[in-house]
C-alpha cells in the first residue's frame, strides 16, 4: 500500500516533494499528490516514510488502504 | 493559563516583578543601567557600533530603529517549507488579514520574486532590502532561495539582501550565502537548553529522520549556535529574534542573550509571543499567553546593557512589502506584477534616497539641538510616551488613524524608542467587537503623554479620564525633539508642585489579525 496526501490537509508547503526517494511528489491542482505507481514506503531507502516524516500536518501522509501493498523487488 | 490575561493589562503584575528580579541579577554582568549606553540597533546614531558595521546597518529598516521611519523593505514567499516545527506556528492557517511571521497570500517562483523585486523597487524607491523569511524555512527551500538572490544580485545589485533562518541547515549553506552577498542573517534562537526546546519544538527533520523532544532541541540548538559562529567568522552580520514565552523560556531569554553576543551576533530581537486561540497553534490552543507590554520591555532593558536590543520589529508578513508598519503586498499581488511593464530606474531612487538622508540629518540635529535644553536637569523620573506617526521622523498621524503609536521612554537622558502599540481593530467572525478608544487606551496605558498630530475632542476627553495626557502642540515636528520639550516642561511641572508624577500601569500588546488589510 503506497502512501497518499489527504488534499484537504495539505498546506502546500512542498516539503516533502523534495525528500521523496523515487520522485513520487508533484503538484498538481494546488496541493501535492503522490503516484502510488512510484512510492515505494521509503522500503529500502530510509527507516521512515520522508513525506510523512517532514509534513507539518500529522496524519496527511497516509497508508492508502485501498490499494495493494508495496512489494520489494525481490 | 487563562488566555485572557494576555488581554488583561492589570492582570500581569506579579510576572513583572518576576522578570524584574532576573533583570536585577543580569544587570550586574552588563554596564551599569545610567551609563546610558547607546544601542544603535535601536536608535538614532551610529551609538558604539563600529563603523563597518554601522555603513551596512543604517539604511536597513529591519536593523536600524532610525532608518525604519525612511526606508522599506520587502519580503518574498519563495521558501515555503520547513524543517521544524514550533508550538507559536501553524502553518494551515493563512488569513489575507493576518500580520504575522509564517502567512502568506501567495507562492512565488524565484522568477516571480525577482520580477516582484524590480517592480517595487520601481515603484518604491525607498525600498532597499529584500528578505526571504518564509513563509517556511529559507534554507529547507536552499534551491529557491539562492535562486532568487542569484535573480536579483544580478540585475539590481543595489538591493541588500538578507534572510531569516531557523538555522537548523545553516551550517551547510554559509558559504553559499557569502557567494551571494547576502550580508544579514537572521536566526531565530529561542533557546540554549534542549530541555527548554522541547517544550517549544515539537519535532525536527534532520538527515532524513524526523527527532523529538531534547534530542531534537539539543541538535537545533547545536545547529544554531554553530551556524552563528560561522557567519560572523565570515563577517556576515548576523541579528538574533527570539520569541517570549512567559513561564517558558522568558528567564532564560537572558541566558540566550549572553550565549549570542558572545558569539558575535550585534542585535538581538526578543519578539512577543503571539498566541490568539484563532491561530490554532499549540500555544494558542493550550491557553500559553503571551507577555505584557511592561514585561516584554523590562526583559528587552535587562539585556540592554549586554548588547544592542531592537524593539520595532512588526513581526511581520513573510510577503510583507512597504515600510515596516505598513504593508501594500496588496498592491503588488503575481497577478498585477505579471502584467508591470517595469524598468529599473537606479538614477531615481539614488536621488530619493539622497533626499531621505538629508531629512535624517535634520531630524538628528533637531533632537541635539533639544538634548541641549534638557543639560543641566537631573531627575530621576522616567516616563513613556506614545506617538501617532506616518514616518519620516515626524508627529503626522491623526489619533483616529493610527494604526499603531510609536513608544518613547523619556529621560533627562533624551528620548529613546523603546517599542511600539498595534491598535488596529481585531478580526473576530469578520466584525470589529471591541470599541476602539479602549483598545487604544489599553495598548498605550503604561505611557504619561500621547502625541498627534490631531485628536478630536471626545477621545480627547477620555484619554485624560484614563490618566494619558493628549499633545496636539507638537503637531507635524519631529518626535524626539518634541518629545524632549515636552517632558522638559514635564519636568518643570513637578518641581513646581503643579502636577504630581505618578507611575503608569501595565499595557497589553495588541494580536490578532487586522480587520481590513492595511
Amino acid at each position: 500500500m503506497p502512501f497518499k496526501i489527504i488534499a484537504s490537509q495539505c498546506t502546500s508547503c512542498s516539503a516533502c516533494e523534495p525528500e521523496c526517494p523515487n520522485v513520487a511528489i508533484r503538484e498538481k491542482g494546488g496541493t501535492f499528490v503522490i503516484d502510488p505507481k512510484k512510492c515505494t514506503e521509503c522500503l529500502g531507502h530510509f527507516d521512515e516514510p520522508q513525506c510523512v516524516a517532514v509534513c507539518p500536518v500529522d496524519n496527511t501522509c497516509v497508508i492508502d488502504t485501498s490499494l495493494p501493498r508495496y512489494q520489494a523487488p525481490a | 493559563m487563562d488566555v485572557s490575561a494576555q488581554h488583561d493589562a492589570s492582570g500581569n503584575g506579579g510576572n513583572v516583578g518576576e522578570i524584574m528580579q532576573a533583570i536585577a541579577e543580569h544587570k550586574g554582568c552588563g554596564t551599569t543601567g545610567g551609563s546610558g549606553k547607546a544601542s544603535c540597533g535601536s536608535q538614532a546614531g551610529q551609538g558604539d557600533l563600529p563603523t563597518e558595521i554601522w555603513e551596512k546597518v543604517k539604511n536597513h529598516p529591519c536593523y536600524s530603529e532610525e532608518a525604519h521611519h525612511h526606508y522599506a523593505r520587502m519580503h518574498v514567499a519563495v521558501a515555503p517549507a520547513c524543517n521544524i516545527q514550533c508550538n507559536y506556528c501553524n502553518r494551515k492557517y493563512d488569513c489575507a488579514n493576518e500580520s504575522r511571521p509564517g502567512v502568506v497570500s501567495e507562492k512565488l517562483t524565484p522568477e516571480q520574486a525577482a520580477k516582484k523585486v524590480l517592480a517595487v523597487a520601481s515603484t518604491i524607491p525607498q525600498m532597499t532590502v529584500l528578505g526571504i523569511a518564509g513563509p517556511g524555512d529559507p534554507l529547507a527551500n536552499p534551491e529557491k532561495t539562492f535562486k532568487t538572490f542569484e535573480l536579483i544580485y544580478n540585475t539590481a545589485p543595489d538591493i541588500k539582501l538578507c534572510l531569516s533562518t531557523n538555522g537548523l541547515m545553516l551550517p551547510d549553506h554559509v558559504d553559499t550565502i557569502a557567494k551571494y552577498n547576502v550580508d544579514h542573517v537572521t536566526i531565530t534562537i529561542n533557546m540554549i537548553d534542549p530541555e527548554i526546546g522541547a517544550k517549544i519544538y515539537p519535532w525536527i527533520f534532520y538527515k532524513h529522520k524526523r527527532y523529538t523532544g531534547y534530542e531534537a532541541a539539543k541538535i537545533l540548538t547545536d545547529r544554531q549556535l554553530q551556524g552563528l559562529e560561522m557567519l560572523t567568522e565570515r563577517g556576515i552580520l548576523c541579528k538574533v529574534n527570539s520569541v517570549m514565552i512567559p513561564g517558558i523560556n522568558d528567564q532564560h531569554l537572558v541566558e540566550v542573550n549572553k550565549a549570542v553576543k558572545s558569539r558575535g551576533a550585534f542585535l538581538h530581537n526578543i519578539m512577543p509571543l503571539i498566541s490568539a486561540p484563532e491561530h490554532g497553534t499549540v500555544f494558542g490552543l493550550n491557553g500559553q499567553r503571551g507577555p505584557s507590554a511592561q514585561e516584554l520591555k523590562a526583559l528587552q532593558d535587562s539585556c540592554e546593557g549586554e548588547m544592542n536590543m531592537m524593539r520595532h520589529c512588526r513581526q511581520c508578513r513573510a510577503d510583507a512589502v512597504g515600510l515596516l508598519g505598513e504593508d501594500r503586498s496588496a498592491e503588488f499581488t503575481t497577478e498585477k506584477i505579471m502584467a508591470m511593464e517595469v524598468k529599473y530606474d537606479a538614477d531615481t531612487r539614488k536621488a530619493y534616497q539622497e533626499k531621505v538622508e538629508e531629512e535624517r540629518i535634520a531630524k538628528v540635529a533637531a533632537k541635539q539641538e533639544e538634548l541641549a535644553e534638557l543639560a543641566g536637569n537631573s531627575s530621576d523620573i522616567k516616563v513613556l510616551a506614545a506617538v501617532a506617526t506616518k514616518g519620516s521622523g515626524l508627529i503626522n498621524e491623526h489619533f483616529g488613524h493610527a494604526k499603531e503609536f510609536q513608544v518613547y521612554e523619556l529621560s533627562t537622558a533624551g528620548a529613546k524608542f523603546v517599542g511600539h502599540r498595534r491598535v488596529d481593530l481585531y478580526c473576530q467572525g469578520g466584525y470589529g467587537e471591541e470599541d476602539s478608544l479602549e483598545t487604544i487606551i489599553r495598548a498605550i496605558n503604561d505611557c504619561h503623554a500621547v502625541f498627534v498630530a490631531k485628536i478630536g475632542g471626545c477621545p480627547k476627553g477620555d484619554l485624560i479620564k484614563a490618566g494619558i495626557e493628549p499633545v496636539d502642540q507638537y503637531a507635524h515636528e519631529f518626535i524626539e525633539k518634541s518629545a524632549i520639550a515636552w517632558f522638559k516642561a514635564y519636568l518643570d511641572k513637578v518641581n513646581s508642585g503643579e502636577v504630581e508624577h505618578v507611575e503608569r500601569g501595565d499595557a497589553a500588546i495588541r494580536q490578532g489579525a487586522l480587520i481590513s488589510a492595511a
